[in-house]
């Protein structure tokens, strides 16, 4: 099959999964953008955005600095209000409360033990032993629980952000929205983070909202990229190649190079 | 393991030099050096340390003494314990006091003792209310300071984990203030021995700064050295103390980590 063919410029529809199937999840809605603008003050950060996501999609939203993916992200968590158009979720009882947020930073409260700080992402959900319980389990899927009862600051800066990730996880959220959160680590922490998330995404069937300054990254690991320019998307592509996945393998590479001529020669 | 790390590990480094000055002292006393109606010798003061304790009279000073510190910490630390976290958490709440809490606090404390000794004679009242008033500027400052320097994007994450005002305030906001709230506990405690002093100094009928006053009266200087040594140990005991807790409740701080 030519590499063309695998890159197919997609209408704002969502259409079936390609390389995945998730059984009967299949085409279930997780959340929907509707001509959604937001403006602060005079400045407007996005400008009619429309954007349907299939549940379970891994998602990845890339775009140069300041073009308000971030701001897309914190719509999606309910950090903020759309000034136009209208957000909505796939399920009714669904919405902002299942959607966690992993920021750029771990995050972590410091007074509080590597498990404590795990328990957050169960707030409303479970409590006492059930709740350590649970944390421990999420900590053991992130490789870090024999770490549960030592302090934030005794850990790596990724240790940490893997202690944010079963923070956000724990909850069983049916859409977790990522802001960067692999930007401050070096190269090959970075890689082993994205090996991990791929992983956990597999088994828990979560909606992955990635915003990435790194098209390597986007590329990767979603089913479909993103490209957020001047307030809107100026480029939607799905990612149809076969998990796992290679790291630097020419299909990726081919996709990458696509989605980096588009960001360069526009704009 | 040489002995000095060996002593500064079990916190004995910290007593080597006022046991030496101590000894200088004996030394130079017995020598003929220093004459005893300047200062006594150690041994002198010493054995007014046993007169005064078996008449009874040094541990009733000391416990109307501690009993004044306390009460007056009590009611001002509260206050102003109080005034912080009100102030910290609501603008509104900040823009009406802050100001004249600002301005009260450059007036020294000691400044009013003359209006207080008019206000409230030389009953218990008047202790109080200087003690209350000298603790309260540091422990209403650095707890206002603590939960202005949280990290706002703790508190951001709390919300968005739909941690309520409540769980918001216990588990984000106080923990995060209190190492602030620690610094302006051991600046308070030295401020209540140092308020109380002056005040018993100057109108007490009872008290460690009414004792040092009454053997002043008669010449005592043994009495005299003695109340100024027990208020270096109780200002010692209370800064001690302060720092047990600031261990058990700041584990987490890398500044108190051992190892």
């Amino acid at each position: 099959m030519p590499a063309a063919a695998l890159i197919a410029a997609r209408s704002l529809v969502a259409t079936p999964a390609q390389a995945r199937t998730i059984g009967s999840v299949e085409g279930r809605r997780a959340f929907a953008f509707k001509e959604v603008g937001k403006r602060f003050g005079d400045k407007i950060v996005l400008d009619g955005i429309s954007l349907d996501v299939r549940a379970g999609q891994f998602l990845a939203v890339i775009g140069k600095s300041g073009c308000g993916k971030s701001t897309l992200l914190r719509l999606l968590a309910g950090l903020d209000r759309p000034t136009r158009g209208s957000l909505t979720f796939g399920a009714a009882e669904e919405g902002h409360s299942r959607t966690r947020f992993m920021f750029q930073e771990p995050r972590l409260l410091p007074w509080a033990s590597v498990v404590k700080n795990v328990e957050i992402g169960l707030t409303g959900i479970a409590d006492g032993t059930d709740a350590r319980r649970r944390a421990l389990a999420m900590l053991g899927e992130v490789g870090l629980a024999d770490r549960a009862d030592e302090w934030p600051s005794v850990l790596s800066g990724g240790q940490k952000q893997r202690v944010a990730l079963a923070r956000a996880l724990v909850g069983q959220p049916q859409i977790l929205a990522l802001d960067e959160p692999l930007g401050a680590l070096d190269a090959l922490t970075r890689i082993e983070m994205q090996q991990l998330l791929e992983r956990i995404w597999l088994n828990q069937k979560f909606t992955a909202v990635l915003v990435t300054h790194d098209v390597g990254e986007a590329v990767a690991l979603a089913d479909r990229v993103v490209v957020i320019g001047a307030g809107r998307i100026a480029l939607d592509l799905d990612v149809p190649v076969a998990r796992p996945r290679r790291h630097g393998s020419a299909e990726l590479a081919h996709i990458e190079g696509t989605i980096l001529d588009h960001l360069f020669s526009r704009i | 393991m040489s002995l000095a790390t060996r002593l500064s590990r079990n916190g004995a480094a910290g007593w080597l030099l006022p046991a030496a000055i101590i000894a200088g002292w004996e030394a130079a006393a017995r020598a003929g050096l220093i004459p005893a109606n300047v200062l006594p010798a150690p041994s002198a003061v010493a054995g007014a340390f046993w007169r005064l304790t078996l008449s009874g009279e040094l541990v009733r000073n000391i416990g109307v003494s501690t009993l004044r510190a306390l009460s007056g910490f009590a009611i001002g630390g509260s206050i102003g314990f109080a005034l912080g976290l009100a102030n910290g958490l609501s603008a509104l709440s900040r823009g009406l006091t802050d100001t004249t809490l600002q301005m009260i606090r450059n007036i020294p404390h000691l400044a009013l003792i003359p209006l207080v000794i008019l206000w409230f004679g030389i009953d218990e009242e008047a202790k109080l209310f200087l003690v209350a008033l000298g603790v309260f500027f540091p422990i209403y400052v650095n707890t206002l300071l603590g939960i202005q320097s949280v990290d706002p994007q703790l508190v951001e994450m709390g919300r968005v984990y739909g941690l309520d005002r409540r769980a918001l305030f216990f588990r984000v906001i106080l923990p995060g203030a209190l190492p602030s709230i620690f610094v302006g506990l051991r600046y308070a405690l030295g401020i209540m021995w140092l308020t109380l002093i002056v005040a018993e100094t100057i109108s007490a009928s009872s008290g460690l700064g009414y004792m040092a006053m009454q053997a002043r009266e008669f010449l005592l200087i043994d009495v005299v050295v003695l109340s100024i040594l027990i208020y270096a140990l109780l200002g010692k005991l209370a800064d001690s103390l302060a720092r047990l807790l600031e261990r058990l409740s700041l584990g987490w701080h890398p500044a108190f980590q051992k190892g």
